[in-house]
């Protein structure tokens, strides 16, 4: 059966089909977040000046540098020079690892003050607080869970382009690894004014 | 539109520039953010994340590329969200 | 006809051999009929549980069960019925055996995902029973409806985490029903020639892809919630208990038009079939599929009239309720009106399905009784849904899941049951459900709550008469079962067409070979054109028509 008919745009439209699936997977959260912020709209404000800017900001930057990365590492397969290819897909990995750094650095900071969920802390706080709090933990936590899924994945294409599987003739596992990993920015450009920006 | 149509997509040069775009308007959210625009406030870090997602999604994703069919898919998804949230509304607001 | 040896015969890849042959498969069709196999499976225990609990029900003072077991087995009752068998039921088992033989494709797009999708099916299942065992039986209905679900001490996360993951399989059989359906129709099949069972899986499909996520992290969420008690949907904690049941069923109502939507697809199969005539109605039939997977997914809070939701909220989705009433009624209309004039013949597939008709009917009037916000208060969270949603799931769903297994029985297992134990069957099964289900409506409207393990001693004569009636249903629907299965001691083989059916799976020989088609299949320019059949039979001299 290794004979299968090679059909990239169709692979390519189930991608995106997974995509808008991850999409209401958030979007389930969103309106979760869109109630919450309606009811409880000046604690979000003052949860999200609790909120550290500085690393939001650095991880927004972040994230755009690695779909950029990865926007031209696809770029680069194309025109088949496949050290470059290589060089783009580390420097995305090392970005994704960054990002995760910030955000241990930001929760820890964040477990230390005993801000975490059903902390002795937030038992005392006032509700909406709460509220801001668990959907920050729950949200950033979800989208922290796919760049960790989309760095194996990009792990992956790496080595598939260095063992020459994915090549300038057939690159879509790359292009569809892309797609996810461009998704996950995308989700954080929402997160990142919901969460950081409310002042 | 079909697996050939792989020449529309940018440069190295064009997406460094959609990048720079990019940055920008992080830096212009951030800024507005110290302004306090009382119940726009939200609505304007929305609309500046949907103008980059959108960037995002046209030059880094190759949306339109990608055919009408997942165009025509991904706006319906949208809406369907947008109604998800939106009808919720129709208790939450009126309660 | 050639002698191309069937899919049983010719594993999908050589090295795979014996019990590998299926297990490590990846063709559509065997898939499907491993499906066949585990949900039927998991219906008989959900038809065990359902009778014990009607059987408990027969009498005021039961003494059959404790209240605790009984809550038990409720939930067990509706998790695996919804979650297990009817959910899954037509689009894995049909969908996976005939859509991509409909549109003249040799498999799915995705066939490792395909695989990968039944064994998220079978883990999610086995993870069900599990938590069973682990933590206690949970006691808050299939729909986990919170704060309970996050205090009660039974097996809630485990259950919840199963369901999880039978939502990531059906997303999964969705996605890749859409990219099938959009690329590997053959090149001159455009979507006015879709057959109306494959456009009705398309419908499904979007619904599976779009909603099944949602329910997802709502799931999530209340594992989370359990875990380390985060407070989103916890009222001591500031979080709102409705926005559950919102998310809740901006999924499981649409899950509604995932069990029901193929279902209308079959039926809309079998009635231009038997009765020799076109659909009535192609284009409506089409559109009212599409319309009822859109407006379905905005009617989720008829649910919730008397949870607490604002009066406005109430008003706008009883309204739209009322709206889905029209596509489904369209349709009801197009298969009535396809039997006008037409040259009926009554085998058990069609017999099925006007069972179907009548007892849908039923269902979906007593639907729009409950959309009404006034008559929703006084028989919400009574029997006269559980009346309500039977009529539709079973009578409704369950009844086109048998009428398409009779339809396409000899397409699966190149085998042809008895048609009169059939009719036997079906008959004792229909007449049982109406008494079944019937005096449940009564029992609603006279005030008797659903989930309860007692009742007040007045009630007791009805429900004792309910009691007879399932046991008449459960031995109507053993009767059918034990046909079927007893078609396999047959020895003749079923010819390509038994009915006389115009869409492509009649082409192919039954049962189909690995590759499904011996020649290159002909798309037909109209999917149900009954006079180019009729002669195409009669030049070639096939006399197999029982019908004709």
């Amino acid at each position: 059966m290794s004979e299968h008919h090679v059909d990239n745009t169709g692979s390519k439209f189930g991608m995106w089909l997974f995509l808008y699936s991850e999409l209401m997977l958030f979007g389930g959260l969103f309106v979760l977040y869109a109630a919450y912020y309606y009811q409880y709209t000046t604690f979000f404000i003052s949860g999200g000046k609790q909120l550290d800017l500085f690393l939001g900001t650095m991880n927004t930057v972040i994230l755009l540098l690695s779909s950029f990365t990865v926007a031209c590492s696809i770029e680069a397969m194309r025109k088949n020079s496949k050290k470059l290819v290589l060089l783009l897909l580390g420097l995305t990995v090392f970005f994704g690892i960054l990002f995760l750094c910030n955000k241990y650095i930001e929760w820890n900071h964040k477990f230390q003050h005993g801000i975490y969920p059903g902390s002795a802390y937030m038992e005392q706080s006032a509700k909406g607080l709460v509220i801001f709090f668990g959907l920050y933990f729950t949200m950033t936590g979800l989208h922290a869970l796919h760049l960790l899924i989309g760095l194996i994945v990009i792990g992956v294409c790496f080595f598939l382009c260095w063992s020459d599987r994915i090549n300038a003739k057939d690159f879509i596992t790359l292009d569809n690894s892309g797609l996810y990993w461009h998704l996950i920015d995308v989700i954080w450009i929402f997160l990142f004014p919901l969460f950081y920006l409310i002042l | 539109m079909e697996n050939t149509s792989h020449e529309h997509t940018l440069s190295y040069k064009g997406l460094s520039f959609i990048l720079f775009l990019l940055l920008v308007l992080t830096g212009i959210t951030v800024a507005i953010s110290r302004v306090d625009l009382g119940i726009f406030r939200i609505w304007a870090a929305l609309a500046i994340a949907s103008l980059k997602a959108a960037f995002v999604l046209l030059f880094f994703m190759h949306i339109i590329q990608a055919g009408k069919r997942v165009t025509i898919t991904f706006i319906t998804t949208i809406l369907i969200l947008a109604m998800f949230i939106g009808f919720t509304f129709f208790d939450i607001a009126y309660r | 006809m050639s002698e191309e040896p069937s899919f049983y015969q010719t594993p999908s890849s050589n090295r795979l051999k014996g019990i590998w042959a299926w297990l490590l498969t990846t063709d559509h069709k065997r898939i499907g009929i491993m499906y066949l196999l585990v949900i039927m499976l998991w219906f008989s225990i959900g038809i065990v549980l359902g009778i014990l609990i009607r059987t408990n029900l027969m009498f005021v003072n039961p003494k059959l069960m404790e209240a605790q077991t009984y809550n038990a087995l409720f939930t067990l009752h509706g998790v695996i019925m919804i979650f297990l068998f009817i959910i899954p039921a037509i689009p894995s088992i049909f969908g996976n055996f005939l859509l991509p033989i409909q549109i003249g494709a040799d498999d799915v797009f995705f066939p490792k995902l395909n695989l990968l999708s039944w064994y998220l099916y079978i883990a999610g299942g086995i993870l069900a029973i599990v938590s069973l065992f682990l933590k206690g039986i949970p006691d808050t209905g299939w729909t986990f409806y919170v704060p309970f679900s996050i205090n009660t001490q039974t097996g809630v996360t485990l259950s919840v985490f199963a369901v999880f993951i039978l939502g990531i399989s059906s997303m999964i059989t969705g996605l890749n029903f859409i990219t099938t359906i959009h690329r590997m129709r053959k090149d001159d099949m455009g979507w006015m020639q879709l057959p109306l069972f494959t456009w009705s899986i398309y419908a499904t499909s979007w619904v599976q892809l779009l909603a099944t996520p949602i329910v997802g992290v709502t799931l999530l969420v209340v594992i989370f919630e359990r875990l380390f008690g985060v407070g989103l949907f916890d009222p001591s904690k500031g979080g709102d208990p409705l926005l559950y049941q919102h998310l809740f069923w901006m999924y499981s109502h649409p899950a509604v038009y995932i069990m029901i939507l193929p279902a209308m697809g079959i039926i809309s199969e079998i009635f231009p079939v038997f009765a020799r005539k076109s659909i009535f109605g192609y284009k409506a039939i089409v559109a009212s599929s599409m319309a009822i997977a859109i407006v379905g997914s905005l009617v989720w809070a008829h649910h919730m009239f008397v949870s607490g939701m604002s009066d406005v909220a109430v008003l706008v989705f009883s309204l739209l309720t009322f709206l889905v009433a029209i596509p489904s009624a369209i349709k009801v209309f197009n298969w009535v009106s396809t039997l006008y004039k037409g040259s009926i013949y009554v085998a058990p597939p069609l017999l099925f399905a006007l069972c179907f008709v009548f007892l849908f009917c039923v269902g979906g009037f007593t639907g729009l009784i409950q959309g009404a916000a006034g008559p929703n208060v006084h028989i919400h969270d009574t029997h006269f849904i559980v009346g309500h949603f039977h009529f539709v799931m079973f009578g409704g769903t369950g009844f086109a899941f048998l009428a398409g297994l009779h339809f396409w029985w000899p397409k699966f297992f190149g085998r042809m049951y008895n048609f009169k134990a059939a009719y036997t069957g079906t008959i004792l099964l229909t007449v049982g459900f109406i008494m079944h289900y019937m005096p449940m409506f009564i029992l609603g409207l006279k005030g008797m709550p659903r989930r309860y393990y007692t009742y007040l001693p007045e009630l007791q004569p009805m429900n004792f008469f309910a009691g007879i009636g399932a046991y008449i249903m459960v031995g109507g629907l053993v009767v059918v079962l034990i046909n079927l299965l007893a078609s396999f001691r047959r020895k003749e083989s079923v010819p390509a067409d038994p009915w006389g059916g115009t869409t492509l799976e009649w082409y192919v020989p039954s049962p189909p070979p690995l590759k499904n088609f011996v020649h290159e299949p002909v798309v037909n320019s109209y999917p149900y054109d009954f006079p180019k059949k009729f002669h195409e039979m009669k030049s070639s001299g096939n006399s197999a028509n029982k019908g004709v």
